[in-house]
């Protein structure tokens, strides 16, 4: 991967950053609980999931934010530029053992501040028709 | 049981350190698919002005959930864990947290509100090296949902 970050004067409002599409099957969610220590079973054990009124295992909330986030790094060149990110989890992304499930992640710049030369980046992130993040932001520091 | 409101404003004592490794950053990274050389080359990672490796941005999460964890496990809190639903988060970094950390967190519950039945909990998470150098703000906001 290049690392080579945006200068603030070449970025604008309105600027589409590439999109990356995640597949999320039960190896993903085994790896992120090891990695994380959020060991919660609504991540990796259907029948308790089911207990629980939800159709099926769910990916965890930090899983799909941590993952979309790589949309911003990517384009950023530098992870390490991320100063701020937040966002809310308005819907679940369920995660079937059969064929798993598909988030699309895409970014686009609201803001640019050339005087402190950071710029802010919203992202949308879908599975399906659910959006499964809402006011998903970034905040990155440019060159 | 209700969410125990009196806790609002209330701050932790510091957790024990959390030392960040290396090795955790990469098992990180590889979990969340971040594939920028910064989490696992070092020589990559000083060539770009940090001490050693760096963690992705959601990293924060594992140390602030155990911060997090003081007030759930609190049995004055009266949160059941099993109606817990993360509803939002945030992070402030005030530099990326580097392998060789270690970091301490201080827990305060920022608010405790009703609605409809749900409690709404936010707590702030403030992260910082043994030294006291800001690291990161990490800001939660749990769902604790009504019982039949």
């Amino acid at each position: 991967m290049s690392n080579v970050v945006p200068s603030i004067n070449d970025v604008e409002v309105g600027q589409e950053l590439p999109p990356h599409t995640i597949h999320i099957d039960r190896a993903s969610l085994v790896r992120y609980t090891g990695a994380s220590l959020d060991r919660n079973r609504l991540h990796w054990d259907e029948r308790f999931a089911r207990s629980v009124g939800l159709p099926d295992v769910i990916a965890h909330g930090m899983f799909t934010m941590g993952t979309a986030i790589n949309v911003v790094s990517d384009w950023v060149g530098d992870a390490g530029r991320v100063l701020e990110y937040g966002a809310r989890f308005t819907k679940p992304v369920v995660v079937p053992y059969e064929g798993g499930a598909d988030v699309e992640a895409t970014g686009v710049v609201t803001a640019v501040d050339t005087q402190a030369r950071r710029a802010t980046v919203e992202l949308r992130v879908t599975c399906g028709s659910d959006k499964v993040l809402g006011r998903a932001i970034a905040i990155v520091a440019l060159d | 049981m209700v969410v125990n409101a009196g806790f609002a404003g209330r701050s932790y004592p510091p957790t024990a350190p959390y030392s960040v490794g290396r090795e955790k950053i990469r098992e990180f990274a590889e979990a969340v698919g971040a594939d920028d050389v910064v989490h696992f080359d070092r020589e990559q990672a000083r060539a770009r002005g940090y001490r050693d490796v760096i963690a992705p941005p959601t990293f924060a999460v594992l140390i602030a959930q155990q911060c997090e964890g003081q007030f759930i496990v609190d049995p004055e809190s009266g949160i059941d864990f099993g109606r817990l639903v993360h509803g939002e988060q945030r992070f402030v970094h005030h530099r990326p947290i580097t392998a060789g950390d270690e970091i301490v967190g201080v827990l305060t519950i920022d608010s405790v509100k009703a609605a409809g039945g749900n409690s709404m909990i936010t707590t702030r998470s403030e992260l910082s090296t043994i030294e006291g150098e800001p690291v990161c703000t990490a800001t939660s906001t749990v769902v604790i949902r009504a019982g039949e």
